[in-house]
């Protein structure tokens, strides 16, 4: 597939905001757990106010998108059936929640905020869900077909919205800055663990399509000469990256370096915010990747000009 | 349940594209249209085509095919294009099984042509909404129409006659007897799609010529004196053996 | 868009020009502008179906490649650069008028009129017939001339317009050497259903591509070399006894005896009742036979009688005689298909083992119609015969300089076989068949060439003996482009590729005017190309261009009109009259004759005017007889009035229309005009198709019931039959005056070898001329090209939906050929041939014999051409194969002569070779040779 910047942010900003939410919520949990109210409020505020502009700044990049963004309101309309339509309905209904949550914490209601946090934690895990199956069930992209998908948009989410936590932890409520590194580094192994895993399933992937089930031609020969338009077509720019194997693999030493290691390091040395930066940056280079890595079958159709 | 579909006979066609860019001038001018044009006299052009030929090598020479495959949306009877799409733009008729885009209800996110896994989907690049084949669902039912000309036009167009349709779910329609007798397949039937065009495979017609045709009684040469006559005086069984 | 309620929609019927294929559309208009074009299924040819090029018609129509306004080359500025201003017609009228009144007044051969794919050869031709020039022909030259004279000089007919396979019936059908060519939706139509009934279907072609596709069997066969495949398949054809005997009995001259002795005057020539006269024809029938019952010599078809095909016999003079046949049989009997093996690359097996399918589908799946018919001698045939082996043929065969014996060779394989105007077989299309060869001639002497006053013969005819030859005493031509002359006498389409090459070098004279339709002279259809440019923006040593004055009649802004002194906007088909005439080119069935028009459906765009009226406007002024009334009143109000009125003498009833005539439209063929005509035609489809009764469709080469048809009808003079020549006398008189062995004209001292050795009257097999002027370990790659089904030549780039099917080109190579020139699949590379060298883009392909290359024809453009854009890929990436080729081969002593067949003056586009190489690493990606960019011309609607 050619990775689309809009699609990109979308579901990295997302998973940052939502990731940072669940790290606030769960603060928040295991304070009220322990049966304190310790939070520093500017610290929920600027988490929550922080998740939400990371969730809106993704949902304007969703728009970018569109081709009739004007249309948008249509696209709730088959969520029985899609999971984009679900996504779409979960992605707002998230922010509004988050909203809440954000809005009776400074309220001080903190019981109702908890229920409220609640709330937005269970349709935050919807969301990761969703935007997880939008890819994970399109089952001839074998790259995304799998849990693993769905589990690396947690884990991602999880450990960089973490890492924004502990950045933000760092200015502005310490006593949470080495409980929110911890669980940084705690996702981000996970989120590598499992990262690495579908890198490894994937490298082992054989289409299962291929020339000969295409056109239904039964011969260990077969080129394609021609794809009957030379100057391309929507079909040659949307599925195909353009990129050499030389280039995927370089992003992936990159996002490697920068969306785990680094990040790891930084945690380590106590620079939670560049930390965060750095790995948003190999997290856009992940997100590059995941499309980049998936071959799309309607490929084997647009191989040749001539 | 009535299933419309196009059955492609890949022994007959040439590849002339008559099928490409007629498609594109019915829909152009009709219900799916306009069908936009991008660079249409500069570098690159590209537009919107519901419709492409294609051209395959399949061999080695001199053992070579040439096959010419022309490919629009396949109308799956379990189109995974339709359930992904959030709006239900994207629709499957029920009363004839075919695959159809509601431009009015269309956001062109794309989500549908990523689910396709035949590249039959296009992106009007001035409309911006998702576009594709629509069995020319616009001519089928015309009254209007001479009941010659209610079929798609990339059928009526094609100088083969390689372009059948029909419903394949009647087992006495035409496509339905092609796709019976003469081995129709259906594409990447690996995704379950179940698409409902099939494609006819080439087929090769032998030379019989046997070793006995050669040798005729009535060959023209004898007429002429000029097939071989041994001479008498060749020995003959009758010279060494009586009976 | 969906239609606004009110809009208004039409119907119109007319006849396609996207091709020369001239299918039958529908033009659906909606507030009188074209919205959708489909095939109209009433229309015999294309039966309602349509190709690529048809269905884009709209896009065409409203190109901004378009010409709109008469336009003149800017004073001062240089031929080529495109700078115009527009000028209205009556200047354009009044121009042209002037010069050319002087012209016809002093010497009318230099104004010269070449007409590309014209599809109105009866007008044109007419007009400078008229005018009084020598100097017309239409592309044939270039195109098929070789497969016209090949097949006309030996069966009386020839492919495409003039005849073609009845797949309806055939079992076999083997096509050689074609891509797609003219009749492209009806051998589609056929094509499709042969296949489906089961037929056979054999493509020898070193390419596989289009057609070739569906084939059942594909023969690479090495370019240039069908001429020794077929000879090799008549060898096993005859040495097998695989040949139809009664019908080379009959119908062909196999048995008619050939004088074979060498003290004879008349050595080579057929043998005759003695003082009968030596007649062009073979009627009256003075010829003999050896009859087999009589054992003696008896005038040919005698009753009762049946001829010798082998021997050799005395005639009563003792003259000694063989049976053509006999000596076709000498010819092929070396051709083993051993030796065909070493030059074709095909197999001797394969060769055989065609040869034997071929011989023994003819003879076993044999056809019987119940159609009762009499022959031309009088014999009642009972039932039809049919043969059913099919063939076709074209190009591949034809743009070869040895193409002329190689298209005998073929059409005396279809001969033998007994496929001539039979069912399952070749067919014959009204006016053919025609005699052999057809009575036209041109004049024979420079002095038919005088001022003011029209030429006395035809432009183009078909000589049959070298008195015929249009040269001066000398043997010099009188053509600008030596057609009929000794160079190549045969030449019956003209040499159109030698023309400006001849103007420019003053060779045999210099031109003043030349007035190009519908050609692309200055890209696709020159040899040459570059070169061809500079010579058309040369100068003099008086500073005045050598071709002092170009007129360019064109639809489009092409490259062509660049150079133009002067540009005339043609119209579309879509917003003119055209016919479709017998006198030309119609489109008939083998049933019968068909004839064809076209009317308008839109109105012109800007100020375009059909070339048509054009010609009638010049007639009419320029005084020309058949344009003018007796007291020299313009006697055409505009074409459309031209054609109803027009007869080919006064009170003949022929007219470039057969249908509907008389004064009310009861008659057909002929009958006085009628002023009601071209509504009938609108009414019926724009078609006449004439039915023929079935007893007339079949033989009528010797058909007495159609021969007597043809001449009431006025398709012929004379009744007699035609007899197929696989001996062709014809080419014996050339080479005998070439041997100095005959009274009368003689060539001169320099082509007298030339024309004694390609003036056999048997087939052989010779390597094309380039071929023998080439080092082949140098360049040993043939390069050659093929039609896109997409695409027509150099039209249609303007197109906006053609173009993304074909944006530009590669040269397709295999990939054996590739790698071991260090070439990979989409590199760079150069082609280079002896003559020139294009950068272009290498494409792997399994689908071509390794020792060819190929690319598709005509899609590279110059920039500026064709309403593209600068960057267009046309002329960034595409490239054209012409550069490679030169339309002239070194003679020894300096001389040139045209790169072109021996006996027709066909040009020889595939003979050219070749060698690849990658182009280096730093090179610019991008195709060369690159031209300067043209402006826009003023008028079209292309930007900048
Ligand atoms: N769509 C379309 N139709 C056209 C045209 C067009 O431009 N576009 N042009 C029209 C014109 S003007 C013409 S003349 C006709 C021509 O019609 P074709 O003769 O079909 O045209 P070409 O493409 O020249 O095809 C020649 C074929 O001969 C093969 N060939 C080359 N050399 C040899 C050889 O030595 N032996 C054999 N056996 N084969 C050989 C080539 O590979 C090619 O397949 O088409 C007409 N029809
Ligand atoms: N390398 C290579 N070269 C070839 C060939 C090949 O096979 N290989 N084939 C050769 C053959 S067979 C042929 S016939 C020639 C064809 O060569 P041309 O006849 O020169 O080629 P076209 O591109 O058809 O160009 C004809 C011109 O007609 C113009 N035209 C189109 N429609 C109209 C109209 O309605 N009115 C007027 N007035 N003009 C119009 C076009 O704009 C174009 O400029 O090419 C030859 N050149
Ligand atoms: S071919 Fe593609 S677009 Fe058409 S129905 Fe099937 S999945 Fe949908
Ligand atoms: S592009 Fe249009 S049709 Fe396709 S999924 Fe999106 S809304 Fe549906
Ligand atoms: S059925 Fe209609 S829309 Fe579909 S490919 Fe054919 S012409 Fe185009
Ligand atoms: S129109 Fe028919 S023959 Fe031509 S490419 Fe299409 S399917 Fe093939
Ligand atoms: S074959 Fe030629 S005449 Fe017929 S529809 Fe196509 S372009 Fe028109
Ligand atoms: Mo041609």
């Amino acid at each position: 597939m050619r990775p689309a910047w809009s699609v990109v942010l979308l579901t990295t900003l997302l998973g940052a905001g939502q990731g940072l939410f669940l790290a606030l919520y769960g603060a928040d949990l295991s304070d009220a757990a322990r049966g304190r109210a310790s939070l520093a409020p500017v610290f929920v505020a600027a988490a929550a106010i922080g998740s939400l502009a990371l969730a809106a700044a993704g949902l304007a990049a969703s728009f970018l998108h569109l081709g009739r963004p004007e249309r948008a309101w249509r696209s709730a309309a088959m969520w029985r059936t899609s999971w984009l339509a679900r996504e779409v309905i979960a992605l707002p209904l998230f922010m509004a929640l988050v909203a809440l949550y954000g809005v009776l914490h400074w309220l001080g209601q903190l019981q109702a905020a908890l229920v409220a946090g609640a709330l937005a934690a269970a349709v935050c895990v919807a969301l990761f869900v969703c935007t997880g199956m939008i890819y994970a069930c399109l089952k001839f992209l074998q790259e995304w077909h799998s849990p693993l998908t769905v589990l690396n948009f947690i884990l991602l989410g999880c450990a960089s919205g973490l890492t924004a936590a502990t950045a933000l932890a760092a200015s502005l409520d310490p006593a949470l800055e080495t409980g929110y590194g911890v669980a940084a580094l705690v996702a981000l192994a996970l989120a590598a663990a499992s990262r690495a895993a579908s890198l490894m399933r994937n490298a082992g992937l054989r289409p299962l399509s291929s020339l000969q089930t295409a056109i239904g031609v039964k011969h260990p020969h077969i080129a394609q000469k021609a794809q009957g338009a030379m100057g391309g077509s929507f079909n040659t720019r949307e599925f195909f990256h353009g990129a050499g194997a030389a280039r995927l693999a370089g992003v992936r030493w990159f996002f490697a370096a920068a969306a785990f290691v680094a990040p790891a390091a930084l945690l380590a040395l106590g620079l939670p915010s560049a930390a965060f930066l750095v790995q948003f940056a190999g997290l856009l280079a992940e997100r590059w990747h995941f499309f980049a890595e998936a071959r799309h079958p309607q490929n084997l159709y647009y191989q040749a000009i001539s | 349940m009535t299933q419309l579909a196009l059955v492609i006979d890949l022994n007959v066609c040439v590849g002339c594209h008559a099928c490409v860019t007629s498609c594109k001038e019915w829909n152009t001018q009709g219900e799916a249209g306009p069908l936009s044009d991008q660079n249409p006299y500069g570098k690159d052009p590209s537009g919107t085509f519901f419709n492409r030929v294609q051209t395959f090598e399949v061999g080695q020479f001199p053992d070579t095919q040439t096959v010419h495959f022309p490919k629009s949306c396949l109308h799956c009877e379990d189109p995974p294009c339709v359930p992904v799409c959030p709006t239900g733009a994207s629709h499957k008729r029920a009363e004839d099984g075919i695959v159809l885009v509601d431009y009015d209800k269309c956001i062109g996110c794309k989500y549908c042509a990523w689910a396709c896994p035949y590249g039959a989907r296009e992106l009007d690049e001035a409309q911006k909404v998702m576009k594709k084949c629509t069995l020319c669902v616009d001519r089928i039912y015309d009254v209007a129409l001479a009941e010659r000309d209610r079929k798609p036009a990339c059928v009526l167009a094609c100088p083969t006659s390689a372009r059948l349709f029909g419903d394949i779910h009647d087992p006495q329609s035409e496509v339905s007897i092609a796709i019976r007798e003469q081995g129709g397949y259906a594409l990447m039937p690996e995704w379950g799609t179940h698409p409902a065009n099939h494609y006819l495979p080439r087929r090769r017609t032998e030379a019989r010529v046997r070793e006995e045709d050669l040798q005729r009684f009535d060959n023209p040469l004898k007429v002429d004196g000029l097939l071989p006559k041994p001479a008498t005086g060749e020995p003959a069984l009758d010279d060494v053996t009586s009976w | 868009m969906i239609p606004a309620a009110n809009a208004h929609t039409e119907v119109r019927n007319t006849t396609c020009y996207m091709c020369a294929c001239r299918c039958g559309i529908r033009v659906h208009l909606r507030d009188g502008k074209v919205r959708y074009i489909d095939g109209n299924p009433e229309h015999p040819l294309n039966q309602g179906v349509i190709c690529a090029k048809g269905a884009s018609g709209i896009m065409k129509q409203y190109s901004p490649a378009r010409l709109t306004r008469p336009l003149r080359r800017r004073a001062g500025a240089e031929r080529g650069a495109g700078e115009f201003e527009p000028i209205s017609w009556d200047e354009a009228f009044d121009l042209l008028e002037k010069r050319l009144a002087k012209i016809r007044a002093t010497d009318p051969k230099r104004f010269a009129l070449f007409t590309g794919r014209d599809q109105m050869q009866a007008l044109t031709g007419l007009f400078a017939r008229q005018f009084g020039t020598p100097n017309y022909a239409a592309h044939g030259g270039l195109c098929s001339v070789n497969m016209a004279a090949g097949m006309i000089y030996t069966i009386g007919g020839s492919f495409w317009e003039f005849g073609g396979p009845d797949l309806e019936r055939a079992k076999l059908f083997v096509m050689l050497g074609t891509a797609e060519d003219h009749h492209s939706n009806p051998l589609k139509i056929a094509l499709a259903k042969f296949k489906r009934h089961g037929g056979r279907f054999v493509s020898v072609n070193p390419v596989r591509t289009g057609y070739s596709a569906i084939a059942d069997e594909w023969v690479p066969i090495r370019s240039g070399t069908d001429g020794a495949f077929l000879l090799a398949v008549l060898h096993e054809v005859v040495a097998r006894g695989l040949y139809d005997r009664e019908f080379v009995a009959r119908y062909t001259n196999g048995g008619h005896l050939v004088v074979c002795d060498q003290g004879s005057a008349r050595d080579g020539l057929l043998a005759r009742t003695p003082g009968a006269p030596e007649s062009d024809t073979d009627w009256p029938p003075a010829q003999l036979w050896w009859d087999r019952h009589t054992q003696r010599a008896v005038p040919t078809h005698s009753e009762g009688a049946d001829p010798h095909l082998f021997g050799e016999f005395r005639l009563d003079d003792g003259t000694r005689v063989k049976p053509a046949f006999q000596l076709l049989a000498d010819r092929v009997k070396a051709y083993t298909p051993e030796w065909a093996e070493d030059l074709t690359g095909i197999a001797a097996a394969t060769i055989r083992r065609l040869a034997h399918e071929m011989g023994i589908t003819a003879r076993d799946q044999r056809i019987e119609l119940p159609i009762a018919w009499t022959d031309c001698w009088g014999k009642e045939h009972p039932t039809v015969t049919g043969n059913p082996v099919a063939f076709h043929a074209m190009r591949g065969l034809a743009a070869h300089s040895n193409g002329f014996h190689t298209v005998r060779a073929l059409a005396i394989l279809m001969s033998l076989l007994g496929t001539i105007d039979r069912p399952g077989g070749f067919r014959h299309r009204a006016p053919f068949p025609r005699a052999i060869p057809p009575a036209a001639k041109t004049p024979n002497s420079p002095d038919a060439v005088k001022p003011n006053t029209p030429l006395p013969g035809l432009a183009l005819g078909w000589p049959a003996a070298p008195e015929q030859l249009f040269v001066d005493d000398e043997g010099r031509p009188v053509r600008i482009d030596k057609g009929f002359s000794w160079e190549h006498p045969l030449s019956v389409h003209g040499l159109m590729h030698n023309v400006i090459t001849n103007a420019w070098r003053g060779d045999p004279y210099r031109l003043d005017t030349l007035l190009i339709f519908m050609a692309n002279m200055a890209w696709n259809s020159a040899m040459n190309t570059a070169e061809v440019r500079r010579m058309l923006n040369d100068r003099g040593e008086d500073g005045e261009y050598r071709i002092p004055f170009l007129v360019v009649c064109d639809a489009f802004q092409s490259e062509m009109t660049a150079f133009a002194d002067l540009v005339l906007p043609d119209t579309t088909y879509l917003e003119r009259h055209d016919v479709m005439s017998l006198l030309d080119r119609p489109i008939s069935e083998f049933d019968g004759p068909v004839d064809a028009v076209r009317v308008p459906v839109v109105p012109p765009t800007g100020e375009c005017k059909p070339f048509q009226e054009v010609l009638i406007e010049l007639g009419s002024r320029l005084q020309l007889p058949v344009f003018c009334n007796p007291d020299g009143s313009r006697k055409f109000r505009d074409y459309p009035d031209f054609i109803v009125r027009y007869e080919t003498e006064p009170g003949s009833g022929i007219g470039f229309l057969a249908g509907w005539r008389g004064a009310g439209g009861e008659k057909s063929m002929r009958g006085e005009p009628n002023p009601a005509q071209w509504d009938r035609y609108a009414a019926n489809n724009c078609v006449y198709h004439h039915q023929l009764a079935p007893s007339y469709q079949y033989m009528r080469n010797w058909n007495r019931g159609y021969m007597e048809w043809a001449q009431r009808a006025r398709i012929r003079r004379y009744g007699d039959p035609v007899i197929i020549h696989l001996y062709s006398e014809v080419l014996q008189r050339f080479r005998m005056a070439a041997e100095g062995r005959r009274p009368g004209r003689q060539p001169p001292q320099a082509l007298r070898q030339r024309v004694a050795t390609y003036f056999d009257p048997l087939p052989f097999h010779y390597a094309p001329l380039e071929l023998q002027a080439t080092d082949s370990r140098k360049y040993p790659l043939a390069a050659i090209t093929q039609r896109p089904m997409a695409m027509y030549h150099s039209w249609d780039s303007q197109n906006a939906w053609l173009r993304q099917i074909h944006a530009h080109n590669y040269l397709f190579v295999n990939p054996r050929t590739a790698r071991a020139a260090g070439v990979a699949d989409g590199d760079w590379i150069w082609v280079e041939s002896q003559w020139g060298k294009v950068r272009c883009m290498a494409r792997f392909s399994e689908a071509v014999e390794p020792g060819t290359v190929w690319t598709w024809n005509a899609i590279g453009k110059a920039p500026g051409a064709w309403g593209l854009a600068p960057g267009a890929n046309e002329s960034r990436e595409g490239f054209l194969l012409n550069h490679l080729i030169s339309e002239e081969l070194p003679q020894s002593g300096g001389a040139r002569m045209s790169n072109s067949d021996p006996v027709t003056g066909q040009a020889g586009w595939y003979d050219v070779r070749v060698r690849i190489y990658r182009a280096a690493d730093d090179e610019p990606k991008r195709s060369w040779p690159q031209f300067d960019a043209v402006g826009v011309a003023p008028g079209t609607g292309a930007q900048a």
